[in-house]
Order: C-alpha cells, then structure tokens, then sequence
C-alpha cells in the first residue's frame, strides 16, 4: 500500500489504457473498475486482468457496470476515449465527493468537461503508453513510456506528485509537473499530426513521417505540420515540454511501426478522437488568431473520411 | 495509337472509320489486342461504335505512321513512346493524357510533338470494349520546345472532327490543359483521401473549401507562366457535381486507390508543385495531398 491517502481506485473505462492502470495498480492498492457491458465486468470478477508484454501477471479487481455496486474510492483515473468522456463523468455526478479525478484523454479540454459535472479535485494527464487488447480481460503492454501528471485548477501538486508515485510504485512509468500543459501541447502536436496522418494514408508511424529526402517525402508534411502546431502553442503562451519532431525521429528511429488509434479507427470505420485532438488544435488556432491551414486540412480530410462510412 | 485504353479506344475506334485513315493500335495488354483484331473495337454509350484496325502489343509491327496519340497512363508515357519512337520518325506525336509533364516525356523519344486535352471519357468493359460516358472537345496545340507544325496540327484536329470527335487546333492548348489538370489535381485527391463521390465532396462546405484552396494555388501557377485559364476550374467543379453530370462519380484516383493501383498524382497534383517550385510560387496544399497519395502507395508496399 502507498503511504499517502489513496488506498482505492477506480478506472473508469477498461480499454487499453484502462486496464493498464488498472492491473497494475491492484498491486499496490485495492483497484474497481466501472466499464459499461455486463459481460465485461463479470469476466473481469471471474478471471481477474491479465498483462502480457513487458510485464506478466494477473491482477485481482472489482468490476461494475453500476456506481452503485462499487464503494467509495479515494482516487477515480477517467481513461475513456474522449468520445465518451462526458458520458462516463456524468455517472460520477454527485457521487464520491471525497474523491480526486483524474482525466488521461487524448487532446484538450478534459479537465473542463470533468468540471462540469462536479467538485472533484481534478488531475491532468497524458499517457504515452500503449498496447492491444487481445481480450476482455487481456491486455499486451507494448510501449512502457511514461505517463505525465499535474495538478488542474487549486488541485495541489502534491496530490499530482502522490499518484505519480502510486503508478511508479505498481511499475509503470510516471512523473508530475507543476504545470502539465507544455507536455500536453506537446503530445497534442505530436498526436494531431501523426494520428491524421496515418490515418489518411494508411501507414503506421514509421520512417516515412521521417523521411525527407526528396520534396514529396511525407516527413516533410509532418514538419510543416508540426511547425503550425508549435506556432498556435506560442500564441497561446506554452513552451513545449518537448519538441514534436524530436518526438517523431525518436519513434520512427525505433524502427517501431505503431498503429495510431486514428489509423485502427479508420481500419474499423468507427468514429475517430479527430474532433478531440486536430480539431481542438484547429479550434485553439481560431480562437488565437493563428494561420494553421495545414492542420485544416487534414482536420476536414479526416472528419470527411468518416462521413463516406455513412451511406456507403 | 499508343495506348488502347479507355480514352484511347474512343479515339481509336472513331478514328477507324474514315476512309483515308488507316489505324494501328499499341497495346501490352495481349487479351485487348487479339480481341481488337477478331471483332473490332467496340463502343456502347454515348455512341455505338465498332472500328476495324490492327493492333497489337509488338512495337516492331507497326509502320511508320503520319501521327501518333498517346493515351496511357501518365506514368508509362515514358516506357510506352520509347518503345514505338521508331514509327514516328516523320510524323508528330500528341498527348491526351492527364495532368503535366506527357509532352515532356515524349518529345525525349520524337522530335515533333502536341499538347493535347481530351474531355471525353469511358470505361473498358471487356476486352475489346468500351463504354463511352461522356462526350466532349479535345484542344490540340503545338509542344512549344518541341512543337509540330501548325499545318499538321490541324489536320490531325480535322481528321478527329470528321471521325466523331470534335477537336479544335489552338497556338497556344496551355489554357484547357491547366484548366482540366486544375479541375483534376483539386478534385481527384480528395476524392481518392477520403472516398467520397465528386457530389459529396462539394456539398461539404469545409472540404469544398480545401477544394478552392487547392484550385487558387493551381490558378497562381498558372498566372506564373503566362497562362490564361479559357475557363474558370471553379464553374468545371461545380457544373461536375450536379446529380445529372457527375454527382456519383467517383474520381479515377478514387479508384486506383480502391484498387490499390498506382495513381497519377505525379502528373497531377505533383505536376502543380513542380511547376509552381519553378516559377517561385509557393503549393502548401498540393505539396501536402501529394505527400499523403505518395504515403497511400507506400501503405500497400509497406
């Protein structure tokens, strides 16, 4: 057990990333999860979350598909898609007022839809971890990169710095930064970017968003990209955690060949986070004044990619 | 003629019935090409042709020719000209293919060549035949670095007229050229990134605007080079969406993309750029729908 106040937590929503931090939590504190079907819950009771990849084991955990069934818990992680966030907040509305929550989702503006559904002291956070989901009660941990914390709003950052700890002492990675913005524009860009990208072209994220060689090379569109996303960031004040093209060489230079969520959201003609994530840069972008006719594009591209799903 | 695809075929098949004018097909596609020989080239559509000429996929077969007409894909000009060069020695050469850069590509294998557009379209649907969709003009001109006589222009332009397929012979055939490869190069990759029809593109108000922003760059080089568009790409795009023109239509890198083939985007899209680099006019939009085609065609090798 940690030696702070967080004795229990709740994952709202166990894809991925969910059941991550769920399953590695419960080694460290006592962990529920609220999902939505019933059949997920009660395979998750009967047979317990299963982690294979960079790590092996099988945790214990309480699944719900009903707050009511679930007791109180000190800490709520929301790692929903952004598509479903507000959803799943406006269960907790009114419940647990004691609890902190804390919002992993992709783009902006999470912590402002948490917001609005009750007092909670709220956590910011981005994940840059990743891994497939073979089961209801499976997940492969592939990429066992950090997750970054911080506080939003009067949250303390000693709260922020309490869950870091919490999530390093159950092995995985994590830091808190007093203010998580700069690393959060910076996945924003990173993500805008590589995410329409893919799933425009059909590519993981590999060397060709590197490439830069000859005029149509693709890494050239990435770059210009990137320099729109990092032009809006300074109109709005952040000064990025870290460089989004720096970010690209380095996993392109990995020689990995990650499936972008845009990309498998595409593959599986479901509703892509585009609005969450190019469409919340393009929306800065407009609010601040700032030419991004690149991201436009891309943010039109994709949304009309969606629409030819419908009536096709 | 070089080439016996769709647009081929239609001139190929109208070319075929006059009187005074023998025809030779090139083709590699060897089912076409013995189906051509034994029952002919056959139109259904928009017109009900059926036209008797030797084809055949062995360049060294075919004679020397007054004129050639190439019409394949973009990307096989090259390939397809080299090949056949031998049979124009003292004849001309035309393009009616898509895009920029055909008339570059041929005038490196035969000394007199014209820039060609052709509006008509169709589609193979057998060997042999060919569904004709569209009719429409062709403009012919002369290739100005390596131009064939103006005299010899018009006759070519005479001798389609007379066959069915009304074409005019111009000094300068920049002007619809870049009009068409505009209306192409601002239509076709949007289409082919998104899979929507020409009519749905246009009546989604963001994604028609990505279409304007593409058309305005295309318009800038252009205006670069001294060309005067005969038509605005704009009226093209819009009459094109109507239910009655073009609204269903899907985009021919639409469906080279649906088939995973190949496209043209070298010829359309990148032919802007490249254009556009050489006169200092800057492509944003079409320097990126090239890089993301040219990311689809990595996608399936990849």
């Amino acid at each position: 057990m940690s030696g702070g106040g967080i004795q229990r937590v709740c994952v709202v929503g166990a894809g991925v990333i969910g059941s991550l931090y769920a399953a590695h939590l419960a080694r460290v504190a006592e962990v529920l999860v609220l999902c939505r079907r019933e059949e997920h819950a009660r395979a998750m009771n009967e047979e317990g979350l299963r982690v294979s990849g960079h790590h092996d084991f099988t945790a214990e955990v309480q699944a719900a598909t009903d707050l009511s069934d679930l007791p109180e818990a000190d800490l709520v992680i929301v790692a929903t898609k952004t598509t479903e966030l507000d959803a799943a907040v406006s269960r907790l509305a009114g419940h647990w007022t004691g609890a902190a929550l804390m919002t992993v989702q992709n783009g902006l503006g999470a912590e402002e839809v948490a917001a609005r559904h009750g007092d909670w002291p709220l956590i910011s956070a981005v994940t840059f971890m990743s891994g497939t989901r073979h089961a209801d009660t499976h997940v492969e941990y592939i990429l066992d990169t950090e997750s970054w914390l911080g506080p939003y709003g009067e949250t303390p950052f000693a709260l922020a710095q309490e869950i870091a700890a919490l999530l390093v002492e159950a092995e995985l990675k994590a830091s808190a930064f007093e203010d998580l913005r700069p690393a959060q524009w910076s996945k924003l860009i990173f993500n805008s970017t590589v995410n329409s990208v893919a799933a425009l072209t059909g590519l993981p994220h590999d060397s060709h968003f590197a490439e830069q060689v000859r005029v149509e090379q693709l890494g050239h569109l990435v770059s210009d990209l990137m320099e729109e996303g990092k032009r809006v960031a300074r109109a709005a004040g952040i000064e990025l955690h870290e460089d989004p093209w720096e970010m690209n060489m380095l996993a392109t230079r990995r020689g990995s060949r990650h499936y972008p969520s845009m990309l498998e959201d595409v593959e599986a003609r479901r509703p892509t986070e585009v609005d969450q994530i190019t469409g919340a840069l393009v929306r800065e972008a407009a609010r601040l004044g700032v030419d991004a006719p690149l991201q436009t594009a891309m943010y039109r591209l994709v949304k009309a990619r969606e629409a030819s799903w419908v009536s096709d | 003629m070089v080439g016996c695809g769709a647009v081929g075929a239609l001139f190929a098949a109208n070319l075929a019935q006059l009187d005074d004018v023998e025809v030779w097909g090139y083709d590699v596609w060897q089912e076409h090409v013995d189906a051509i020989n034994t029952g002919g080239l056959t139109l259904t559509g928009a017109g009900e042709v059926v036209g008797r000429l030797r084809a055949t996929t062995d360049p060294a077969e075919i004679p020397p020719c007054d004129f050639g007409i190439v019409a394949t894909k973009s990307m096989h000009t090259g390939g397809a000209v080299a090949a056949v060069a031998h049979a124009f020695r003292n004849g001309s050469v035309c393009s009616v293919q898509n895009g920029v850069g055909n008339e570059e590509a041929i005038a490196e294998h035969v000394e007199r060549v014209i820039r060609g557009t052709t509006f008509p379209a169709g589609k193979i649907v057998d060997p042999g035949r060919v569904q004709w969709d569209v009719k429409g003009d062709t403009t012919l001109g002369p290739f100005e670095p390596s131009p064939a006589a103006m005299e010899e222009i018009q006759r070519l332009a005479e001798a389609c007229t007379r066959a069915g397929m009304p074409t005019e012979a111009v000094p300068d055939a920049r002007g619809p050229q870049w009009r068409k490869l505009i209306f192409n190069a601002s239509t076709n990759p949007i289409g082919a990134l998104t899979g929507l029809t020409h009519g749905r593109v246009c009546e989604n108000q963001a994604l028609r605007a990505l279409v304007s922003g593409l058309v305005d760059e295309g318009k800038a080089v252009a205006a670069a080079q001294g060309i005067e568009l005969d038509e605005d790409p704009e009226q093209l795009i819009d009459y094109a969406a109507r239910p009655e023109v073009a609204y269903d239509h899907k985009a021919s890198m639409l469906q080279d993309v649906e088939a995973k083939r190949q496209t043209e985007i070298d010829f359309l899209n990148g032919g802007v750029v490249r254009f556009g680099r050489e006169h200092g006019v800057p492509t944003p939009l079409n320097d990126a729908v090239t890089a993301l085609i040219k990311g689809v065609e990595a996608a399936w090798a990849a």
